[in-house]
């Protein structure tokens, strides 16, 4: 079939010299391999029209259809950042967004399961760049993604009426409440303290949620996103989704405060309560939560940037040629 | 062990594996394996499948770390100067590495974004490229759109871009029509010849070797043979690559099945 008269022209020999003098991993090189790697990541999720849709689908059937079916069941009282009392739809927006970049970032660790026998991921490792650099790349580039499946899903709300409100100027809000199990060896916060940081212009106030919201969501799809790259290179074989879905993301997922505020769960059971403190994703639903009303929750961001950095030298770890989890168990796709 | 430090000249050799042993747990996967590929030889890694070219394949790429033994690709030790070496080195793996929704140029881009190329520089490199393995037509078709042979000529072409010093090919004609299989080993061999490339070319079909070739044959993680077809006929007394194999490791069962 392909048995065509091959051009095997040869390279151009100025190309070549050009090709012996090697090209130097400068800044520009750092930059253009990030930008290769990400673009790259956005392109399959462009071409691949129907993950796009059930990125969205997934989310709205929630908003639409669970939301309203639990608004008048569930009372939702004025807990920060909520100045009045507010919709369950609007609570769980919030919690929404996190589950987009939940499945993202497990949908995407699949990928790289997967990836490792096609070989796509040989092809990432072989770049001459630092390992942990292109793990890095690939982590955000799957964030990028997240963000476009994020903003999809709240264009989408903001037609139903879940909309931040006007947010006049951007907080630090701080409210520290210790697990018990640790049994007063932190002092707890009584009242939050709220600071102000900057006020914002009276002509974005109306949008700026969508724009104080990106920090949140890209630093909770980063740690996500490295959870679930460790996860990649520890779990051999996972052949489907499901396995994932039972023991990851539905007990991330509801464990956490995305579907209901934690002190209601706290009345049902104090031990639940206390796993759902235990859960990263709970803050990084909150820190999503706050940024949406222009705040910061200090003690989410804390947690969330902690747990981002000990996923993420876990996947550095595992990923490390000479240490790494890969090595010991004979690499991708099988060993010998 | 200690080798004398290696610089990049005409004649450093594109790949040099120098003592390597390799265990997983107990299981002894490659066992004090040596060989060199020249600048511009074409030199075929003979082996059954879990001979140990895989996971040799593996420390070359420097997937992991060689743990005993050098592995120097164009002078540059893998493990120590692992950038220098990665530079040099362009892999075709088995299994395939393109995004079927996206177009040739669009795969090419991106692997030549991993060397650090820019966009531009890109797109020039891919198009020399494609040109390379005659598919530059094709650049804006969608890889899926691909016959097999087509899309292994492809990943020739990715491998291409940074023009290595070293191109390793792992089983890169499995899966192919006779055709085809013909058309890529054609490609491979005239790139040898034209850019003083050198190619370590794994796989376990015997007809592939030419009669010129520098053969290694790896079985159970040992190297049993190390040089030219004659040499390798003349000291088996076989007629040919398949009985040589076939004397030398002792297996009876027909190579070509075990694909």
């Amino acid at each position: 079939m392909t048995q065509s008269a091959f051009t095997a022209a040869g390279i151009p020999a100025a190309l070549r010299e050009a090709g012996e003098a090697r090209h130097r991993l400068g800044v520009a090189g750092y930059f253009a391999c990030f930008k290769g790697i990400v673009w790259r990541e956005v392109l399959r999720y462009l071409h691949q029209r129907e993950r796009f849709l059930s990125a969205l689908v997934r989310p709205l059937i929630w908003l639409f259809i669970f939301a309203a079916g639990f608004r008048q069941t569930l009372g939702v009282s004025i807990i920060p950042p909520y100045e009045t009392y507010v919709l369950y739809e609007e609570f769980i927006a919030p919690g929404l967004i996190a589950m987009i970049l939940l499945f993202n970032a497990m949908q995407s660790s699949l990928s790289m399961v997967y990836d490792r026998e096609t070989g796509t991921m040989r092809t990432l490792l072989v770049s001459p760049f630092p390992r942990s650099f292109l793990l890095l790349s690939k982590l955000l580039g799957g964030v990028s993604v997240a963000l476009l499946q994020a903003y999809a899903f709240m264009f989408v709300a903001w037609f139903w009426g879940i909309q931040p409100p006007p947010i006049t100027e951007l907080k630090l809000f701080t409210f520290y409440d210790p697990p018990t199990w640790l049994g007063g060896a932190l002092e707890k916060m009584t009242e939050p303290v709220i600071t102000p940081l900057f006020a914002i212009p009276s002509v974005l106030q109306p949008f700026a949620g969508y724009v104080t919201v990106i920090p949140a969501i890209i630093l909770a799809g980063l740690m996500l996103g490295s959870l679930a790259l460790f996860m990649s290179s520890v779990i051999r074989q996972l052949e489907n989704f499901a396995g994932v879905m039972n023991f990851v993301i539905f007990p991330m997922f509801f464990a956490s405060s995305a579907l209901y505020p934690l002190w209601r769960i706290r009345e049902a059971s104090p031990l639940l309560y206390e796993i759902c403190r235990l859960n990263p994703f709970t803050y990084a639903v909150e820190l999503t939560r706050f940024g949406l009303y222009g705040q910061v929750d200090t003690v989410s961001l804390a947690v969330v940037v902690g747990c981002t950095i000990v996923f993420l030298a876990a996947a550095v770890f595992a990923y490390n040629p000479s240490k790494g989890l890969i090595a010991r168990r004979g690499g991708p796709g099988g060993s010998a | 062990m200690s080798t004398t430090s290696l610089t990049e000249t005409d004649r450093t050799p594109a790949l040099i594996v120098n003592n390597v042993s390799h265990s997983f747990g107990d299981k002894k996967v490659l066992d004090n394996v040596s060989l060199t590929v020249e600048q511009g030889a074409f030199v075929v890694l003979l082996g059954l499948n879990g001979a140990g070219k895989s996971t040799l394949f593996s420390l070359i790429t420097r997937l992991y770390d060689n743990v005993s033994g050098e592995i120097f690709i164009r002078g540059f030790d893998v493990r120590r100067r692992p950038s220098q070496a990665l530079q040099r080195l362009g892999v075709v793996f088995q299994s395939r590495t393109l995004d079927v929704d996206l177009s040739l140029m669009q795969n090419l881009k991106y692997h030549a974004a991993l060397h650090g190329f820019s966009n531009r520089e890109a797109a020039n490199r891919a198009s020399q490229a494609l040109d390379l393995v005659g598919l530059l037509d094709r650049s804006n078709d969608k890889v899926r759109s691909l016959s097999g042979g087509q899309t292994r000529r492809v990943e020739i072409a990715r491998s291409m871009m940074h023009h290595p010093g070293l191109l390793l090919l792992d089983e890169a004609t499995v899966g192919l029509d006779l055709g085809s299989r013909e058309g890529v080993v054609k490609i491979v061999r005239d790139l040898v010849a034209k850019e003083r490339l050198g190619v370590l070319w794994a796989t376990h079909l015997m007809d592939e070797v030419a009669r010129t070739d520098q053969v290694v044959i790896l079985h159970k993680g040992v190297v049993l043979f190390n040089g030219t077809v004659p040499v390798l006929l003349s000291q088996t007394g076989a007629a040919n690559v398949r009985e040589a194999f076939r004397s030398l490791t002792g297996t009876q069962a027909a190579i070509e099945e075990a694909a």
